[in-house]
């Protein structure tokens, strides 16, 4: 038997994490969007508590997501809420920013600390710099090939978690630019009214599915939605590791994360069924491994057809 | 341009501190301009570890000669190292930033710890100032990075005055901000859109500027605006912050940021020459400051996109992006620059950058008062043979100007009303 990597997942409600916990996810990142960023839906601090106490019983795993870029104001609430979020029994917290390392050495001292900068977490030795600061795990960057994940694992000393399945963020402003867009339009002498039923204009909310095309390239959906930390740009494609899970467990990677955003619950329970399997294939007997054609098909059989499944930039080259 | 002139900060007034004012420069000649046209400080980008991938790019000898002019001004060369490292990046870095020790730059700008970690550990002489690619917002990650020993933190564009003001007072670190130029609308560092359309990766710069490309957007298969509308971008209009150096100065913001290695020298040089006179006229007497038109003016006769004020004053808005058709030409062209000028027969010599001819309307302006328009009057080349127009890249062009000259003002003549 060999160690099991985590299976991690996101959840927007206490209904969804019980109900992905059944289906195999042994971890969850939660969260309030002030100090976390695209979350699937808000836990306030007493429902993160609820969490831990159905979790801990369970072997399960709580991370609380405080990787959002903070402002003054947020870091003035940083030591409270930290103060709770520990109280609550949270097993990690998810770092981007300096000021939540400088805050938990006071606040959340011996609470584990993952560096997850997003696009920006891009080599070992960065992750061996935030270890030497605290931190006990690295999440790789996505735009990282597997080449450069393998050796991130070879080289760190922290855990290594990598993102294997679900949509990932491609851009991120400030900016409200969907409701800026919309304000463009029905400006001034122009007046233009939308081809939406009713003329109703899109307000950029998550619920609303909006997403961006590309006149070069025409079969390529981006999802775009807007909340109160600005406007997210989602890739078109959706990263599928499942048929490669191998090469990383392998490998002895310590999380696979499952991108939950944007995507129904029967989908991303059928998507952790998935990937509970493999592990457990694979934990079980090695050697003797095989894929298994139907993980794959029962995905299949719920991918939207607008969206392609890839393997990301895990077998890309990429030039600057 | 969006204009902002309600005072942010009013009441009593501290001693100010004179601000540096840090100019882009793509090649060793910008970098001499910058200097010359009033720059208290130049970035440049070396051969490696930079966001912009350039044949320009300095090479060490070159960075020397660049260090040794500016020294003369007493002004400082900083290199931006500021690429989110891949593993394979890491071989090297040590020498090369030896190499930047060694031919004298006073600082890197990097956005990579593990960069900023080892420039402390081999390079102890180089300065380590945090990149804007790290989108520090706040003083408690200010606090952080000062604690790591880096005495200047670049703060990311969504900054406010205020939050800046708040910064100031939290932390006593120098702060850099962007004043001026063109904007990634994401926070840097946060936009991948150049790995996923092009295959190109933004973080090591190869960025192909996705987010100003024009987009349609859709709910349920429905293109919200029809067909003849205009299309969504995320392009944002440039930063300008001319008009509120005041409130930037009275803030506390210590360098003065122009965004542009990939810009003209005449764009350099103009926007530097602006943004000194503003400076210097301020800080010679702050109470009885004004904002002169020509400074605006002459802004604008380099600027390709329209302006705005970014995040200093509020989150931009519709306005602030530009829908429809992107660039539109500068109204002015980069005509020659001055090479000499005999004060006996009124005759300047003038190296050749665009075409000019007799008649064309140009304008002379540098660093030391030189501005004044004039009509080009017979031109000849250096054996004294008459021209009917200025016509070869770099050659030396005889012609009267109306007011003395001096070497290295700039003539520039008007392409457009
Ligand atoms: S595409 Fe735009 S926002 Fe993205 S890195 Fe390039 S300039 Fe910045």
């Amino acid at each position: 038997m060999a160690t099991k990597p985590e299976l991690l997942a996101s959840a927007s409600s206490l209904d969804e994490l019980r109900r992905f916990a059944e289906a195999g996810a042994d971890a969850f990142v939660i969260g309030e969007s002030r100090y976390g960023v695209r979350l699937p839906g808000d836990f306030p601090v007493e429902q993160i508590a609820e969490a831990v106490a159905f979790a801990k019983p369970r072997g399960i795993r709580i991370y609380a997501a405080l990787n959002n870029v903070l402002d003054n104001d947020t870091v003035r609430t940083l030591p409270g809420y930290m103060k709770q979020i520990v109280d609550a029994g949270v097993d990690a917290i998810v770092f981007g920013d300096p000021a939540v390392l400088m805050t938990a050495r006071t606040e959340a001292a011996g609470v584990p600390l993952h560096w997850n900068a997003e696009m920006t977490s891009t080599n070992y030795a960065t992750a061996e710099y935030w270890g030497r600061r605290g931190a006990t795990r690295f999440i790789t960057a996505r735009e990282l090939n597997m080449e450069q994940v393998l050796e991130t694992k070879a080289q760190s000393s922290l855990e290594i978690q990598v993102q294997v399945h679900g949509l990932t963020n491609i851009y991120h402003s400030k900016r409200p630019l969907v409701r800026n867009y919309v304000d463009h339009q029905s400006e001034g002498a122009k007046e233009q009214s939308s081809q939406l039923p009713g003329n109703g204009v899109p307000q950029g909310t998550i619920e609303e599915g909006l997403y961006l095309m590309e006149a070069e390239r025409p079969n390529e959906r981006y999802p775009i939605y807007e909340d109160a930390n600005g406007t997210h740009i989602m890739s078109a494609d959706d990263l599928c590791m499942i048929e490669n899970l191998h090469e990383l467990m392998e490998a002895g990677i310590d999380s696979f994360r499952i991108e939950t955003l944007l995507k129904s619950a029967e989908y991303n329970e059928t998507v952790i069924r998935a990937y509970r399997a493999a592990i457990d294939a694979y934990a079980a007997d090695p050697d003797g491994y095989r894929f298994n054609e139907s993980w794959l098909e029962a995905i299949q059989a719920l991918q939207d057809p607008n969206r392609e499944l890839s393997y990301g930039f895990f077998y890309k080259e990429q030039v600057y | 341009m969006a204009t902002k002139t309600k005072p942010l900060f009013t009441g009593k007034r501290h001693r100010l501190d004179r601000p540096e004012l840090l100019a882009p420069a793509g090649n060793l000649e910008k970098l001499k301009f910058a200097v010359h046209y009033g720059a208290d400080a130049v970035y440049i980008g070396g051969q490696h570890y930079g966001l912009r991938s350039n044949a320009d790019n300095f090479t060490f000898e070159e960075m020397k000669e660049g260090v040794e002019f500016a020294d003369r001004y007493g002004a400082k060369v900083f290199v931006a190292t500021n690429i989110y490292a891949h593993n394979e990046d890491l071989a090297g870095l040590e020498d090369y930033l030896h190499g930047l020790e060694k031919a004298g730059i006073a600082a890197i700008i990097a956005a990579d710890p593990i960069i900023m970690e080892t420039a402390q550990r081999v390079a102890p002489k180089l300065e380590v100032h945090v990149s804007t690619q790290q989108s520090t917002m706040n003083w408690q990650a200010v606090q952080f990075w000062k604690d790591e020993g880096m005495p200047r933190v670049v703060l990311a564009r969504e900054a406010s005055l205020e939050e800046i003001a708040e910064i100031k007072a939290n932390v006593d670190v120098e702060i850099e901000a962007f004043i001026h130029g063109a904007m990634c609308s994401s926070y840097s560092g946060r936009c991948v859109l150049s790995n996923h359309f092009t295959d190109r990766d933004s973080n090591r710069g190869g960025c192909c500027q996705s987010c100003r490309w024009k987009y349609d957007l859709y709910e349920d298969d429905i293109q919200v605006y029809g067909m003849d509308e205009d299309q969504f971008t995320m392009g944002s209009k440039d930063l300008c912050m001319l008009e509120n150096v005041p409130d930037l100065i009275e803030v506390g913001v210590d360098s003065f940021k122009i965004e542009g290695r990939m810009k003209s020298l005449h764009y350099v040089a103009t926007v530097v020459h602006a943004y000194r006179r503003a400076i210097d006229s301020y800080m010679a007497d702050p109470d009885n400051y004004e904002l002169k038109e020509e400074w605006l003016h002459d802004i604008q006769k380099a600027a390709n996109r329209p302006l705005n004020t970014g995040f200093f004053y509020d989150t931009p808005g519709a306005e602030d992006h530009i829908y429809g058709p992107e660039d539109k030409a500068a109204p002015y062209d980069f005509a020659g620059v001055v090479l000499s000028y005999d004060e006996s027969t009124g005759l300047a010599v003038i190296q050749q950058r665009n075409n000019f001819k007799p008649g064309q309307e140009v304008e002379f302006f540098g660093p030391n008062g030189t501005a004044f328009k004039q009509v080009v009057g017979d031109i000849a080349d250096e054996a004294g043979d008459k021209l009917d127009a200025a016509r070869h890249p770099l050659q030396p062009i005889v012609m009267r100007t109306e007011q003395p000259v001096q070497p290295m003002d700039m003539m520039r003549k008007r392409i457009r009303p």
